[in-house]
């Protein structure tokens, strides 16, 4: 099937702001810049250091972009083969097409427990489809145990970064979220909780252990699923992972469908980049892999949900795919200068900096505000790409979203081919786009614009009004020169070039 | 050796004296420089705008500008790189799209032959020391396109460290951007603006007169930053320090 696109995304998109408007308070909030900063600044410095120990990193770095790219290419086949050995193995698998699926399917699941709590392990993909807002909604509270998942959740906040969710909260912050909220949901915070990191920390453990030892129901996401085997693997580093993994008696796991990889082998070399790219650890402190279930241990049921919800459609498409090599390291977020100064939720989705960027536009679609904006949401740096484990060229795919946004042309949709139009609200940059082409395929015209621009050049004010102040509310703007260089060249050939001489006009 | 100048549009409008540098430095080399007076522009601003198909007629007409030179040298590390490493994009691009390779074919020749300036110094001329003198101090900001596309390295500075009198100091934070981005610059104006006046402090905090860059258009951002700022502080392109001698200094 093939029509012009008018719009609809696959699941609706946020009602948010477009990126520049949504960064502009964050910008200007000294504290808020003072903790991203701090932090990205710190995870930044560690990351050079744990990646520059490792003297084969840009040949690792090749080999996951390689079996990315090739599970990528024979996903069908793949797919299939998780399927059977996942249900060899004990395990039972279902299909989701889109979030609202999966949130149904996870819900019924739930239900046939006869369970009205869960579990959760720190999870980007079941934040993507808004589960726990689903469960609620069906009666069913979900309780993250990830340290920094429960600070947000507590604090009824969003997630601002993949790896460090509130890494916009300082720590006298976190005391008073824990003080005035977990009493609400469980265990009370200790009498006199300070803010040490310690006391934080325990107030914690006491609080999720109570959850840990009730819940019969567990629900994660994975890093990796392995073909050959159907294995999951979850990589964390606070243990509460391991705890929702093996002490329920059911457990439901989320997972995107690109995140298999065809053998054990394959893993060896995520094992050592994705630690080093995230929390610039040599070696991640818990890996779980299970297959299936087993007798006497573990869950006695499980559940995988595989979940495309936008996949298959960026699968389709020849440059914006390789997004879906992405590993979740975060490495993107904490060495971009926009992300540093915007923060994460200035972007709109679960899936904040350059590689939100590049994802929530796709999975999405470009039709709302903030995914139109997102591709645009870079200065192109690429510091982005240079630290990626899996080579994603990030302003490659933004430059082409930027094309999708302003040009329109084919992508796919729910599976179907469609082809979009051009975005609304970019109409008088396409007309300017269009003239300075005409006047740069003339040089007769560029020049004449010089020559009035040099002309007038005592008139130039160094701010501009209307929507120059874009430029001009922060920045002078540079003197017009007496004559433009051709100007000059056309009058001395470069002859005077040896002698210094700065254009007889001035 | 017959040197074509690309200049870019941007110089040739703007920055005139980095031009005249480029050829003052160029001639003192021995290099025969010639400024095809058809150029225009490379089509950057398009391109990563989302405007590959209005940029296209533009690398088009820099191809027939610039096919015939032996060498094409600019004063620019995005210009550079937006012929060594999006033209050949743009020929994929057009393939796939089934439009066959009419245009790879076309931008082919001029992608090897298109140099930075301080990679034709370094590497076509061989040379590091240039005979240049300038008395400041300095702080050099390797701009990203030139950082990481092109991968200018450490020629840049050591073109810098032979110069006489000039004494150069390490910037804070050097490979962060400095917010310009074309028109990232303005369409996200809040971010750009404190990334460049990141930039200005750090380069403040050096305490050198001078913040050297190989590209005009961060200077433009950096400089109007420091400028507003009110920093006593000057943004100069490499350019016009290399060119300087006893001689004839630097304005
Ligand atoms: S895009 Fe690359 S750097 Fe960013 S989170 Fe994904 S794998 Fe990590």
């Amino acid at each position: 099937m093939s029509g012009t696109f008018v719009g609809m995304p696959v699941f609706p998109p946020p009602a948010h702001p477009a990126f520049p408007q949504a960064a502009h308070e964050a910008v200007n909030n000294p504290t808020l810049r003072g903790n991203l900063r701090h932090a990205t600044h710190t995870i930044r410095a560690k990351r050079a250091k744990a990646v520059a120990e490792v003297s084969d990193w840009a040949e690792l770095r090749e080999a996951g972009k390689r079996i990315k790219d090739h599970t990528l290419l024979h996903l069908d086949r793949y797919l299939e083969q998780v399927e059977e050995s996942v249900t060899a193995a004990g395990g039972i698998v279902h299909w989701a097409a889109d979030a609202d699926e999966a949130n149904r399917i996870v819900a019924g699941l739930v239900k046939e427990t006869g369970e009205s709590e869960v579990v959760k392990v720190k999870s980007m993909a079941t934040q993507e489809i808004g589960l726990n807002e689903a469960l609620e909604a069906e009666g069913i509270r979900a309780y993250e145990t990830d340290l920094a998942e429960l600070i947000v959740q507590l604090g009824k906040d969003r997630p601002s970064h993949i790896l460090v969710p509130a890494i916009h909260r300082n720590r006298g912050e976190i005391r008073d979220i824990f003080t005035r909220e977990m009493s609400e949901w469980g265990r009370p915070a200790p009498e006199g909780l300070t803010d040490t990191p310690a006391e934080l920390a325990e107030a914690a453990r006491l609080h999720l252990r109570e959850k840990f030892l009730r819940a019969k129901v567990g629900i994660s996401g994975a890093n990796f699923v392995v073909a050959e085997t159907g294995t999951l693997v979850v990589v964390e580093s606070e243990g509460n992972g391991r705890m929702c993994l093996t002490l329920p008696e059911t457990l439901i796991s989320v997972v995107g469908i690109e995140k298999i990889v065809p053998t054990w082998r394959d893993l060896e070399v995520f094992l050592q980049t994705l630690p080093r790219s995230s929390t610039a650890e040599r070696m991640n402190p818990y890996t779980s892999t299970w297959t299936g279930t087993t007798d006497e241990d573990g869950p006695k049921t499980f559940h995988l949900v595989l979940l495309d919800n936008g996949r298959s459609d960026t699968l389709a498409d020849e440059v914006g795919r390789q997004a879906l090599r992405c590993i979740r390291c975060s490495a993107c977020l904490n060495v971009c200068p926009v992300y540093e100064r915007a923060g994460g939720h200035a972007y709109g989705s679960v899936y904040p900096g350059p590689i939100g960027a590049i994802l929530s536009p796709q999975l999405r679609g470009t039709a709302s505000e903030i995914d139109a904006s997102l591709p645009y949401a870079s200065s192109l740096c690429g510091a982005c790409y240079e630290v990626c484990p899996v080579a994603i060229d990030i302003p490659e795919v933004l430059v082409h979203l930027r094309e999708r946004v302003v040009q329109g042309g084919p992508v796919t949709r729910e599976g179907n081919k469609v082809v979009l139009k051009p975005a609304k609200g970019h109409a008088a940059e396409r007309a300017a786009m269009r003239a300075a082409r005409w006047a740069f395929a003339r040089p007769g015209a560029l020049r004449t614009g010089q020559r009035l621009a040099s002309r007038t050049r005592r008139f130039h004010p160094r701010t501009l009004p209307g929507p120059g102040g874009a430029w001009s509310d922060t920045r002078d703007l540079p003197p017009v020169p007496a004559e433009p260089f051709r100007d000059w060249w056309q009058r001395t050939q470069g002859q005077n070039g040896g002698n210094g001489d700065r254009g007889a006009a001035k | 050796m017959r040197v074509a100048l690309f200049l870019t549009c941007v110089n040739d409008t703007l920055y005139p004296d980095t031009g005249r540098s480029v050829v003052k430095l160029l001639t003192r080399l021995g290099v025969e420089v010639d400024f095809p007076m058809a150029q225009t522009c490379c089509g950057q601003a398009h391109y990563n705008t989302g405007y590959r198909h209005e940029a296209e007629p533009l690398a088009r007409h820099f191809s027939d500008v610039f096919g015939e030179y032996e060498a094409i040298v600019t004063p620019s590390g995005s210009c550079g790189a937006m012929v060594r490493e999006l033209y050949p994009r743009m020929g994929e691009r057009a393939r796939a799209e089934g439009r066959g390779d009419t245009l790879a074919a076309t931008l082919a020749p001029v992608v090897p032959k298109t140099y930075e300036l301080t990679e034709f110094l370094v590497d076509v001329l061989g040379v590091t020391d240039v005979g240049a003198y300038y008395p400041h101090t300095v702080t050099y900001h390797p701009t990203c396109h030139g950082l990481r596309s092109l991968g200018l390295g450490d020629r840049p500075r050591r073109l810098l460290q032979a110069v006489k009198g000039l004494e150069l100091v390490e910037l804070p934070g050097a490979d962060e951007c400095c917010g310009f981005g074309g028109t990232f610059a303005l369409k996200n104006a809040d971010v750009s603006a404190a990334m460049g006046a990141d930039k200005v402090r750090n380069a403040e905090s050096t305490g050198a007169e001078v913040l050297c860059a190989a590209d005009n258009s961060c200077l433009m951002h950096i400089g109007g930053t420091m400028h507003r700022l009110k920093t006593g502080m000057r943004p100069v392109h490499i350019a016009e320090i290399l060119a300087s001698t006893e001689e004839g200094p630097a304005a």
